[in-house]
């Protein structure tokens, strides 16, 4: 049985002027141990969904579907048991580069916070384990007691990855987990969660707006727009042949190291994504689209077979799936 | 947070940076540098308030003479005894070494020394203004946390509301309504509440003094808090409001934790930092008392005392008043730098 199953998600704001639907009917499923990416622009509705998985969204967002976490539906647990479960068996690695860690705590408190709240552990315990993790993300154990603006932007991030594997939970969602971090110190933070993950067999979800970053670490990509699952398979495949249009120009937006060609021809997208409130008919992607056809703006797409184990929502990957 | 034992490591401290271990010593320099910054400006204000007041309209000895019959010699005299014949320099040297001996001269209107006159209204002044303080900052820090954490709820709306419709109100115009309202009485109604002074002529002693005194202290106190714990309020609310939208709280209720620990122990410490400033520079002002409450509720404290100096005008205790209030103000607000080094470590380390 997979460790997480997501069956019709849907993440809909209410706010002043209407309803803003931000993810759309997304349905996913991620093995205990697997590594999955969810890639897509700002906006795409990646992050919302992330944060639905722990129900961490503001009261103005309604959310529909069904979130099986090891069986249980997240959406319909009473408040007291969603509350054993976050950190406990899901945590989350966030822009710590940022804003994630409060800045007049020690970060050694911090680390030891949810092992506290859990009753996992008893204070000089937590300081122990405090140590530890430090360790393993290759920090000195005195850091414990520092203050998170003391560190760089690098360390903050690993003492966030320290963090979120402190109550050994099966899964971990990082959400843009390298963003603002420069190009060094995101390959050393990306390589400590690969090998983390490995090493505990932790599931991860990992969200980003880089595929090259993704396809790195993940197993399974899926491509969002505009709130939609528009491809899903395999990280390498998705990444090397896009089916979808979109994920092409996702994976074009960024160079290949090592690949001249891709720098003496980088091929942005252009326009922005659509506004949530007024979605283009049928493919939402259609008015952005280089190789739309007449019917992309009526045809109601949907994720179809596009090759093995792999899907996309784009009438070009089902009329090549067809022919083969 | 649960802080965790800090048993004592003095090797792995060692390899720490150090100047990412806050020491005292750097903690002492800081706040030596910050009382020499403040001497400096008490300085200032001493040299200022001098100029100021002989820059003031108005013969004082003509001023005190008034209504009485005095010839030019008398005059003379008078100035004389008061030392305003002398020239400007002496007497600004004569004012400075005054103040430096904490003798701020004999006031023009009591014949007696200002000093002693603060002394007395010192007591009364603290205990309502004090109080007052206290309970307004309380009431309004309060309020704003419950306000700011569920901002848009109709809590908010009332407590927020409530709070600026009292603000907006004149002081003078609260004091009075609650005067007639609670004091004199209404129609059928009698008055339930002293107004007037600090205490009944005819005080008890012991606990029934202190009841007493707590009575006549309703009413002005009242007055004192509802005008002001509006900005207690606010300042918390949108401080908290800034606080809530940063992920790191987003981080606590991801850990698990309880909304009311997400509240208590990571957005509050860090919503009061700002509010640290306010309510030092807040009990800086304690000391110049609530003027208008004071003259209103005929409160025997710095205030009515400012007052009646300034309507008199008797300049040498308007400006020992002045001086009062000034170096207070300064002293808090050094204190207030102190302590916000103290509990912030973002500017410990700046």
């Amino acid at each position: 049985m997979s460790l997480l199953e997501l069956d019709d998600v849907s993440v809909t704001y209410r706010i002043a002027s209407g309803e803003v639907p931000a993810v759309r009917g997304v349905s996913l499923s991620l093995d205990a141990g697997a590594a999955l990416g969810v890639a897509g622009e700002s906006g795409s509705g990646k992050s919302t969904l992330a944060m639905a998985l722990l129900r961490l969204l503001p009261k103005e967002a309604r959310v529909g579907g069904r979130i099986l976490l090891d069986g249980d539906d997240v959406l319909t647990m009473k408040w007291g048991r969603m509350r054993a479960v976050r950190w406990a068996e899901a945590s989350i690695v966030f822009q710590g580069a940022q804003h994630g860690l409060n800045p007049v705590r020690k970060i050694g408190d911090q680390i030891a916070e949810p092992l506290l709240t859990h009753n996992l552990a008893k204070p000089d315990e937590a300081r122990r384990r405090v140590t530890e993790l430090l360790e393993q993300v290759g920090l000195p154990a005195w850091r414990a007691r520092s203050y998170p603006h003391e560190l760089s932007g690098g360390q903050r991030q690993r003492v966030m990855i320290a963090m979120a594997l402190a109550c050994s939970p099966r899964l971990i969602i990082a959400d843009e987990p390298t963003t603002a971090l420069d190009v060094m110190v995101q390959a050393q933070v990306l390589s400590l969660i690969k090998e983390l993950v490995a090493e505990h067999g932790i599931s991860l979800i990992m969200i980003s707006h880089d595929l090259s970053v993704l396809a790195d670490v993940c197993d399974q990509l899926a491509v969002m727009y505009a709130g939609r699952l528009v491809e899903h398979g395999p990280s390498r495949e998705v990444f090397r042949e896009a089916r979808h249009p979109y994920s092409k120009a996702l994976a074009a937006a960024f160079p290949t190291v090592g690949d001249p060609g891709s720098r003496m021809a980088p091929k942005g997208l252009g326009g922005d994504p659509p506004d949530p409130m007024q979605l283009p008919g049928g493919c939402s992607f259609h008015p952005r689209c280089p190789v739309a056809v007449d019917g992309c703006s009526t045809l109601d797409v949907q994720l179809w077979p596009a090759g093995p184990g792999r899907t996309a929502a784009c009438v070009h990957a089902r009329a090549e799936e067809e022919v083969s | 947070m649960t802080a965790l034992p800090d048993a004592a490591e003095p090797a792995v401290q060692a390899a720490g940076p150090a100047e990412e271990t806050p020491s005292s010593r750097g903690m002492l320099r800081y706040a030596l540098s910050k009382a020499g910054g403040a001497l400096f400006s008490i300085a200032m204000v001493v040299i200022g308030t001098f100029f100021v007041f002989r820059l003031l309209p108005g013969d004082p000895v003509r001023n005190l003479a008034q209504g009485r019959n005095m010839t030019p010699e008398q005059l003379d005299l008078e100035r004389h005894r008061l030392g305003l014949d002398q020239s400007l320099i002496n007497q600004f040297f004569d004012f400075v070494g005054d103040t430096l001996r904490l003798d701020l001269g004999t006031s023009y209107e009591y014949k007696r020394p200002v000093l002693d006159l603060i002394g007395e209204r010192l007591g009364p002044t603290l205990l309502l203004a004090g109080t007052g303080l206290v309970i307004a900052v309380s009431l309004g820090l309060w309020q704003g946390i419950h306000a700011g954490w569920r901002h848009g709820s109709r809590f908010d709306r009332f407590s927020t509301g409530t709070s600026l419709v009292l603000w907006s109100v004149p002081t003078f115009w609260l004091g009075l309504l609650l005067m007639m309202v609670f004091g004199v009485g209404i129609g059928p109604i009698p008055g339930l509440l002293p107004f007037r002074g600090s205490e009944s002529i005819d005080a008890p002693d012991g606990f029934a003094y202190v009841l007493d005194v707590a009575a006549h202290m309703v009413l002005p106190c009242l007055t004192l808090v509802a005008v002001v714990y509006a900005q207690y309020l606010l300042v918390m609310r949108s401080s908290l409001l800034e606080e809530v939208s940063q992920d790191y709280i987003t981080v606590a209720r991801a850990k698990g934790l309880r909304d009311d620990d997400v509240r208590r122990r990571h957005a509050v410490p860090n919503a009061l930092l700002p509010t640290v400033t306010l309510v030092f520079m807040r009990i800086g002002f304690v000391v110049g008392g609530a003027v208008t409450v004071e003259t209103i509720f005929t409160w025997p404290g710095l205030g009515q005392l400012f007052y009646e100096a300034v309507s008199v005008p008797d300049f040498t205790l308007m400006q020992g008043t002045f001086l009062l209030i000034t170096v207070s103000v300064i002293v808090m607000n050094t204190l207030a730098d102190v302590v916000y080094h103290m509990i912030d470590p973002r500017v410990r380390s700046a």
